[in-house]
């Protein structure tokens, strides 16, 4: 018996133990992001020296996720600053009135196509595009060339050779349906359903998300993969350069038509008592050392024109010239009907 | 005071389940204080959701069969025969339960995929030119995951309920000339059934509620109630048909539980506290027994988790632990980096705060269903089962909605996380010990109080040495449900303690080689913590066996 109850006693005190609370006397400012959210430990800590408030990060979910739980709790915002709502999930965040405005004198640095919201209550942060990424060894080998438009993928050389995810549950999957709507439209002789119809003939893969697609079906990212083209991003190459060649092994097709762009924005939430904090946050995310640090933390490219990329991305990722962007609100006023209509017809 | 204490767990249920629950749930179909009824109404008329029902109750009734018809003759074979590797294939069971969907697929996707062993051996001693095992987005597909993940649950549940019961009903019986089937349907069935209902009940429930499973390994062809629900309220936030969802998923859970409880109920016959029949096979029939018994988990259950192994230990087709080694190193210099000791560390702090926790109001809710009324306890039992039947989504949204405000503002605490583990643990530690606990003779608990045993003298030396292993089996599925939790996570705010899962998520959503190798590397690593913490937990029984 007294073994048993050392035990538990023992077990009480571990479990008590577990995490004391910080002592907060300076400023603390809560970040609330999407799990894909990162920075370089130096890059923050000097943001915080210079300016003495302490950032702490609450990840919540993926993107859609953390727009919907910011929505839900409104009245008490969990958060000063949100940052990482994109272009697809905007006018939900607007619509809900979930931003107090600000300009940031650094939006000066930004090229005018990413100032998407005249009246900035969100600021753009980043940007990246969706397009096709390719096994360049299998389309050598094979002998065959790289699709140059969407159309083309429905083309029997290739047949079984493409992987995409399911627009209900992943990101890029949605940027790519989306992409689909742009280019073949929802009305006429030949409707985005058709397309998606030819797509299926031609055996595409449909998967759940990003991760699946890529590291289990896609030949470069999974060691038994069998689709040598799958949905990514234009970033991803760069991380699949060769060690003997210094090469990468993929790249991603930037053509006309054939990319989505996705533009990501901080903001400030609604009832913060830390707005200069906050101001000073979203300045902190213009400035170029974050901008610089943006491309090898979270595959994204910074929209400060001042910030350089990393040569990993200067050599070896493509930023797409003419990338299809849609407007948040045709977004918003489609999105539910074209998942629905999309899933009922291609995947039942 | 007992009654007091008895009371807590049904307390925390309220505050922890169903209160965010009911916070949620208004949230979606209050518009502007009106109640709207819409999602109901969309979710009725529409033939897709009826079929997305009906898909769902069949794959986890055939799921449910499926893992009976394989985990029962196993779980006979643990509770007769002792042999080597007898614990080893028991942890190895429960193993399965601690792995995220993504790595389990990539097991089966370097087992069975249209590249994988079977396929490439099939197609060299065939002299094939296609693969010719196709699983891949299949309904069997789908079916073999879902007995690989609760094979565990019938096979624990069972044998420690089977293992200590006494041997006397079965030599009496043979003695009056009973044997072959008649010894199963009227002697062993009887006696076992309590604990095989029991693990049934938690096998459809989980199968029912399959996620990971049917998106991953199934294909976005197959969509659960579950599913739905996800899409509905994340990417469509169509909250008032993801309530109407979550609401008849869990209506329909709770039905289905108050018809087991009445089941269950049925008292099994009074059996000797802790009588061992286990011993070594002794007659060919019965090794060949265990060699199949083996055999069967053997493959079902070793070869993907030693595929798993074997891949984050090959880079570029060698072995090298250099997957391992880059685990240690923030590359990149991220405030976010978790180096895996502090995962490790993390994840452990969370599993042992909840194996606590949920063991004790676990207890505590066993005791309540065994001593309440009898009309009472029907009500109360499914109560205790319906966190499991809460869509994770749901909740963690009710959470956050519900632990807004002082004074319960835990919303962005590292206690969230526990109670959340805790409310999912719960129903297993119920369901392990309930069992074992409607066994102890209420004459010989009298008898000793009529001697003037304290109520807690009784716990400990008339309950406890019965419960005792049903207890260690709720302890391990306790703390794997925390150490392996992901869903509920997910949607929970997470200050910075990142456990193994988070940890492993994470690289997952990264493009490289490096990431993935290490995303699997981590995996092999929560493997093998629990691997080790399980066996801590099996010699805290025996250290003190003696005494229970």
């Amino acid at each position: 018996m007294l073994r048993f109850l050392t035990i538990v006693v023992s077990s009480l005190l571990v479990a008590l133990s577990i995490r004391p609370v910080a002592a907060q006397n300076s400023t603390t400012l809560t970040l609330i992001t999407h799990d894909s959210f990162n920075v370089s430990e130096t890059v923050l800590s000097e943001f915080e020296q210079n300016t003495g408030i302490k950032v702490r990060i609450l990840p919540i979910g993926d993107a859609g996720a953390m727009v919907n739980q910011a929505i839900l709790t409104r009245s008490n915002p969990l958060g000063d600053v949100l940052f990482g709502v994109d272009n697809t999930f905007l006018s939900r965040a607007l619509q809900n009135d979930l931003f107090e405005p600000y300009e940031s004198p650094l939006l000066e640095e930004v090229a005018e196509e990413f100032k998407t919201d005249p009246e900035h209550r969100v600021t753009p942060i980043d940007y990246g595009d969706v397009c096709l990424n390719y096994d360049i060894a299998y389309f050598e080998k094979a002998d065959l060339t790289v699709p140059t438009s969407l159309a083309d993928l429905t083309r029997p050389e290739y047949r079984k050779l493409l992987v995409v995810q399911n627009p209900a549950t992943s990101s890029p999957g949605l940027a790519f349906l989306l992409l689909t709507i742009a280019e073949f439209g929802t009305e006429g002789d030949y409707t985005y359903l058709d397309f998606w119809a030819d797509l299926v003939a031609n055996e595409v893969l449909i998967v759940d998300g990003w991760t699946q697609a890529y590291f289990t079906h896609f030949t470069q990212g999974a060691e038994d993969g069998t689709y040598p083209l799958v949905v990514s991003y234009a970033s991803s190459p760069p991380f699949t350069v060769d060690e003997e060649t210094g090469e990468p092994t993929t790249a991603s097709i930037t053509a006309d038509g054939m990319c989505f762009r996705q533009i990501e924005y901080a903001g400030i939430l609604k009832g913060t008592q830390q707005r200069q904090a906050a101001e000073q946050f979203i300045d902190f995310l213009l400035s170029v050392p974050f901008q610089e640090d943006l491309p090898l933390q979270m595959y994204v490219f910074p929209v400060n024109l001042d910030a350089e990329l990393p040569e990993l991305f200067e050599k070896h990722a493509a930023i797409p010239a003419n990338p299809v962007v849609m407007s948040v609100d045709e977004i918003e006023a489609g999105r539910e009907e074209w998942i629905q209509t999309w899933t009922e017809t291609v995947l039942r | 005071m007992w009654r007091g204490l008895m009371l807590t767990p049904l307390l925390f249920l309220g505050v922890f389940f169903f209160y965010p629950l009911a916070a949620i749930l208004s949230v979606s179909l209050l518009a502007d204080g009106v109640p709207d009824l819409s999602g109901f109404l969309r979710v009725a008329q529409s033939a897709y959701y009826r079929d997305t029902l009906w898909f769902t109750t069949w794959q986890a009734a055939l799921s449910t069969l499926l893992t009976l018809g394989l985990a029962l003759p196993a779980a006979y074979v643990f509770a007769r025969y002792t042999f080597p590797g007898r614990s080893l294939l028991l942890s190895l069971a429960t193993l399965a339960f601690v792995l995220p969907t993504v790595v389990i697929a990539a097991g089966f996707s370097a087992l069975v995929g249209p590249r994988g062993l079977v396929n490439d051996f099939l197609m060299r001693i065939l002299n094939l030119s296609a693969p010719p095992v196709q699983l891949e987005h299949t309904l069997t597909l789908i079916l073999i995951a879902h007995v690989f993940y609760n094979f565990a649950v019938v096979l624990r549940i069972v044998t420690a309920y089977w293992a200590n019961q006494s041997a006397r009903f079965e030599e009496a019986a043979r003695i009056l000339g009973c044997h072959g089937w008649r010894l199963w349907y009227e002697i062993r069935w009887p006696l076992v059934r309590p604990a095989v209902l029991a693990s049934a009940i938690l096998v459809y429930i989980f199968t029912f509620t399959s996620f990971g499973v049917v998106l991953i390994l199934g294909g976005p062809r197959f969509a659960t109630v579950e599913v739905e629900i996800y899409r509905q309220t994340v990417q469509l936030f169509n909250l008032p048909v993801a309530a109407a969802l979550s609401l008849v998923q869990i209506v329909f859970m709770f039905a289905l539980m108050l018809v087991y409880a009445r089941f269950q109920s049925q008292a099994a016959g009074q059996l000797q506290p802790a009588a061992q029949m286990v011993r070594r096979p002794r007659t060919l029939r019965e090794h060949g027994l265990v060699a199949g018994a083996a055999l069967i988990m053997g493959t079902l259950l070793l070869l993907p988790l030693a595929a798993l192994a074997v891949r984050s230990l090959l880079v570029n087709g060698q072995l090298s632990l250099a997957y391992y080694a880059g685990l240690g190193e923030n590359q990149r210099g991220s405030v976010l980096f978790v180096a895996p000791f502090t995962a490790v560390a993390n994840s452990l702090q969370f599993a042992f705060a909840t194996t606590l926790v949920s063991l004790l109001l676990g207890l505590l809710s066993a005791y309540l269903l065994r001593y309440a009324p009898a009309r009472m306890a029907r009500w109360l039992d499914p109560l205790f089962m319906l966190p499991l039947a809460a869509s994770p989504v749901t909740l963690g949204f009710g959470l956050i909605v519900a632990f807004n405000e002082p004074p319960l503002a835990l919303r962005s605490t590292w206690v969230m996380i526990v109670i959340a583990h805790t409310l999912v643990a719960i129903p297993f530690v119920v369901r392990s010990v309930l069992p074992a606990l409607r066994r102890v003779p209420s004459s010989v608990r009298d008898s000793a109080a009529t001697l003037g045993a304290s109520p807690l003298a009784i716990v400990r030396w008339i309950d406890l040495p019965i419960v005792g292993r049903s207890l260690v089996v709720a302890a391990t599925f306790a703390f794997t449900v925390s150490a392996g939790e992901f869903g509920a996570s997910l949607f929970v705010v997470r200050p910075d303690s990142p456990t193994l899962p988070i940890a492993i998520y994470r690289l997952l959503g990264q493009p490289g080689a490096i990431n993935y190798g290490q995303a699997l590397a981590l995996s092999v690593i929560l493997m093998v913590v629990c691997a080790i913490c399980f066996a801590l937990i099996e010699r805290l029984r025996t250290g003190t066996a003696e005494e229970f």
